[in-house]
């Protein structure tokens, strides 16, 4: 008799990756969503139970066929994993859960099943991303979820979908090729894949030069997947030109696990004084946060689609997250880790809003959506509960990560930082308002506005769920903040820089 | 760095100079096709290095030794055929290294009855490693007793590249012809939307629009 709670991680995974071809398989429109619909409510349900398990009795360790590590492959679901696992399969479930009419209306029918298969692909390399403590499945698992999002974006309406989609396959096949040089170099210096089996071998005192040029090809791979300033030029295209669908899933979770890889290679894997004392790491992540939030928020501001202007608003909120590792305090990144779960929530809602305006209006330019407060109140009140979290407006998840992150700030010092921050936010406002004004201060209606009518219920209780959590998580920081702040002391247990004594970081702010 | 070590590293360089090739194919060109290729040339550039750290300099094929094999293989009938030299070659490149010119001949008679047993035999390898009883070595139909010893002071010495770098790259391999094979579909649809390949073409005709 198997006892199928010590079964759950590799169930995680193999569900969505064996539904994939089922999909294929089976063919049809809805016997395929149905399928996707409960494979990943399933995904979500195991990964609840996992985080379960990790709260009472701690990491769970589960070997692949029994092969010991670190010969075998090893799955390790810890504080954090468990927590980003969590947040990606709810929102995979839910965004497919809200998706069906937007499907039907921007997919061309033939290709439903196969797009079903690329959502289920997708997931399952996320998810594996999270899961795995071997570094090569961690590259393996990437690529699953890169492929399967090249070919989601470029199911687009418009021609330039594929185009886009090429753009992003050409920088992130470098990217994830960069992380492979990486991988390589580290096991040649090591000998193992096993993530804490190098993080022990690793003589990050004393070792050879490689372990440098191993840790700048693996960031800087990172980098261009997780769309950090510089290496963002992919973003704006494959956002703006895919689904609606498939950018509120890919802006809500994709860049996020990526943050989460740079994580564990940062903590798990090369150690954080090796990061921050030897390397210029911080400095490097604070110099290009800060200037990716200002460049990114203002071409936000001067965007005319919205899909547009919400990517180059990722761009931003990454960096926020950045600015949490940067700083490399216990809170800061707690801060960086709950803004990582935050901004899922608040981007993965706002996409949801635009995939409503775009059915009904049919385009996700700002000048087709004036008046559409109108006839689509409750879709215009959900942009602007969403927009207040953006924002960071208090009561809200966003309030939430930028309080502990500006409180991090200056008890580490960084009171430029700080300042630097509360400036940005404002700029947040600027591009959230702009939209607002439009929807609902416009004095002459867009035609399309005019006809409209509310947004079919299917897609707007999943909507407003999702935007109702970013009020919950926002009163409501025990569960989010508390978590995170658990995963950030296994990763660091002790500040690098000495600080004063604080409050603790799982309190409400 | 001295010469010999400029030159020893030959394998090193070779990647580096695909890398940046590959690389800057992938910047330079406009024409997507070759943007590909580019890519392609870039990924076998890591193919290459992976395959060099797993190499050890005089080291073998992870496969169980001809020799080792053969000795539980009694009952095999020796025919030589010819085409069995190109799976003899790990063994002949031992049997260079130790230079037992002495064995020379016989050694090379002998690598052909035993790369047709292991042919046979590769598959259940790990059995014949276990009944590799004394009373098989016993039974071992070559009688001259010197090639014996030294036949088996070769099992001792044999050095094994390692094969989990090849491993990974089977891997690599595959991501990257899922890679190619997706990217080369994408152009496809792009040239039937836009009529050309040609990137800076391409973007031209999106700002006219």
């Amino acid at each position: 008799m198997i006892d199928i709670y010590s079964q759950l991680p590799i169930l995680l995974i193999a569900i969505p990756l064996f539904a994939a071809p089922v999909c294929v398989l089976l063919g049809g429109r809805w016997l395929t969503y149905l399928l996707s619909v409960v494979v990943c409510g399933t995904t979500f349900a195991i990964s609840i139970g996992l985080m379960q398990q990790v709260i009472k009795y701690g990491p769970i360790h589960y070997e692949i066929g029994n092969w010991k590590p670190p010969y075998g492959i090893e799955y390790v679901v810890d504080g954090l994993s468990g927590f980003v696992m969590m947040f990606v399969s709810a929102l995979a479930a839910i965004v497919l859960l809200y998706g069906k009419p937007s499907i039907d209306a921007e997919i061309p029918r033939s290709k439903h099943y196969l797009f079903y298969a690329s959502y289920l692909l997708c997931m399952t390399g996320l998810l594996g991303m999270c899961i795995t403590g071997d570094l090569f499945n961690v590259f393996v698992f990437l690529e699953i979820s890169s492929l399967s999002s090249y070919a989601l974006i470029s199911l687009g309406r418009t021609r330039r979908a594929p185009l886009a989609a090429l753009q992003y396959l050409i920088l992130g096949t470098i990217g994830a090729t960069f992380f492979l040089i990486g991988i390589g170099l580290l096991y040649q210096m090591t000998g193992t894949l096993n993530m804490s089996d190098i993080a022990n071998r690793l003589d990050t005192e004393t070792g050879p030069r490689t372990l440098l040029v191993a840790f700048g090809f693996m960031t800087v791979g990172l980098f261009v997947k997780m769309a950090v300033f510089p290496l963002h030029s992919w973003l704006p295209n494959a956002y703006t030109y895919a689904p609606s669908v498939v950018t509120a899933f890919v802006a809500a979770t994709a860049t996020k696990v990526s943050v989460y890889a740079f994580i564990r290679l940062v903590f798990g894997i090369f150690k954080p004084e090796f990061a921050f004392e030897q390397m210029p790491l911080g400095t490097l992540l604070l110099t290009l946060s800060l200037v990716g939030i200002f460049i990114a928020s203002t071409a936000a501001i001067f965007q005319d689609d919205v899909k547009r202007l919400l990517a180059y608003s990722s761009i931003a909120q990454i960096g926020y997250m950045l600015l949490g590792i940067g700083m490399a305090t216990t809170d800061s990144l707690t801060a960086g880790i709950v803004h990582m779960f935050n901004h899922a929530l608040i981007k993965g809602g706002l996409f949801m809003v635009v995939g409503c305006f775009v059915l009904r209006l049919g385009s996700s330019r700002l000048s087709d959506w004036r008046g559409a407060a109108k006839t689509m109140p409750l879709t215009s009140l959900a942009w602007a509960i969403g927009g207040l979290g953006l924002i960071g407006v208090p009561m809200t998840a966003g309030f939430v990560s930028k309080w502990l992150l500006l409180t991090s700030a200056f008890e580490s010092n960084h009171q430029l930082v700080a300042g630097m921050m509360l400036v940005s936010s404002l700029l947040a406002v600027v591009y959230v308002w702009r939209v607002v004004e439009t929807l609902y201060f416009s004095e002459q209606p867009s035609a399309a506005a005019k006809e409209a009518s509310e947004a079919p219920v299917w897609m707007l209780v999943p909507m407003y769920a999702v935007i109702f959590a970013v009020l919950v998580f926002g009163v409501w920081t025990q569960f989010s903040a508390g978590l995170a702040a658990e995963a950030a002391q296994s990763l660091l247990p002790l500040d690098l820089v000495p600080t004063a004594p604080t409050v603790s970081p799982g309190g409400t702010p | 760095m001295s010469t010999e070590q400029f030159l020893g590293l030959y394998n090193y360089w070779i990647v580096i100079f695909l890398m940046m090739t590959g690389f800057y194919i992938v910047i330079a060109r406009n024409n997507l096709v070759k943007t590909i290729i580019g890519l392609n040339i870039f990924q076998i550039s890591v193919i290459l290095l992976y395959v060099s750290m797993g190499k050890i300099s005089g080291g073998t094929a992870p496969i169980v030794p001809p020799s080792m094999v053969s000795h539980g293989h009694a009952d095999v009938p020796h025919v030589a055929h010819a085409d069995n030299h190109a799976d003899a070659r790990p063994h002949d490149l031992h049997s260079d290294e130790t230079k037992d010119l002495a064995h020379d001949h016989q050694d090379d008679h002998d690598n052909e009855h035993d790369s047709h047993a292991a042919q046979e035999s590769r598959g259940t390898a790990e059995d014949h490693k276990e009944t590799d009883s004394p009373d098989a070595l016993v039974n071992h139909p070559v009688s001259d007793s010197d090639h014996h010893a030294a036949d088996s002071a070769h099992d001792e010495q044999l050095t094994y590249s390692n094969p989990l770098p090849s491993v990974l790259m089977l891997t690599a391999i595959v991501v990257g012809i899922a890679t190619t094979a997706l990217a080369l579909a994408l152009i496809v649809r792009i040239r039937e939307d836009y009529g050309t390949i040609e990137e800076d073409e391409i973007l031209e005709m999106d700002r006219a629009a």
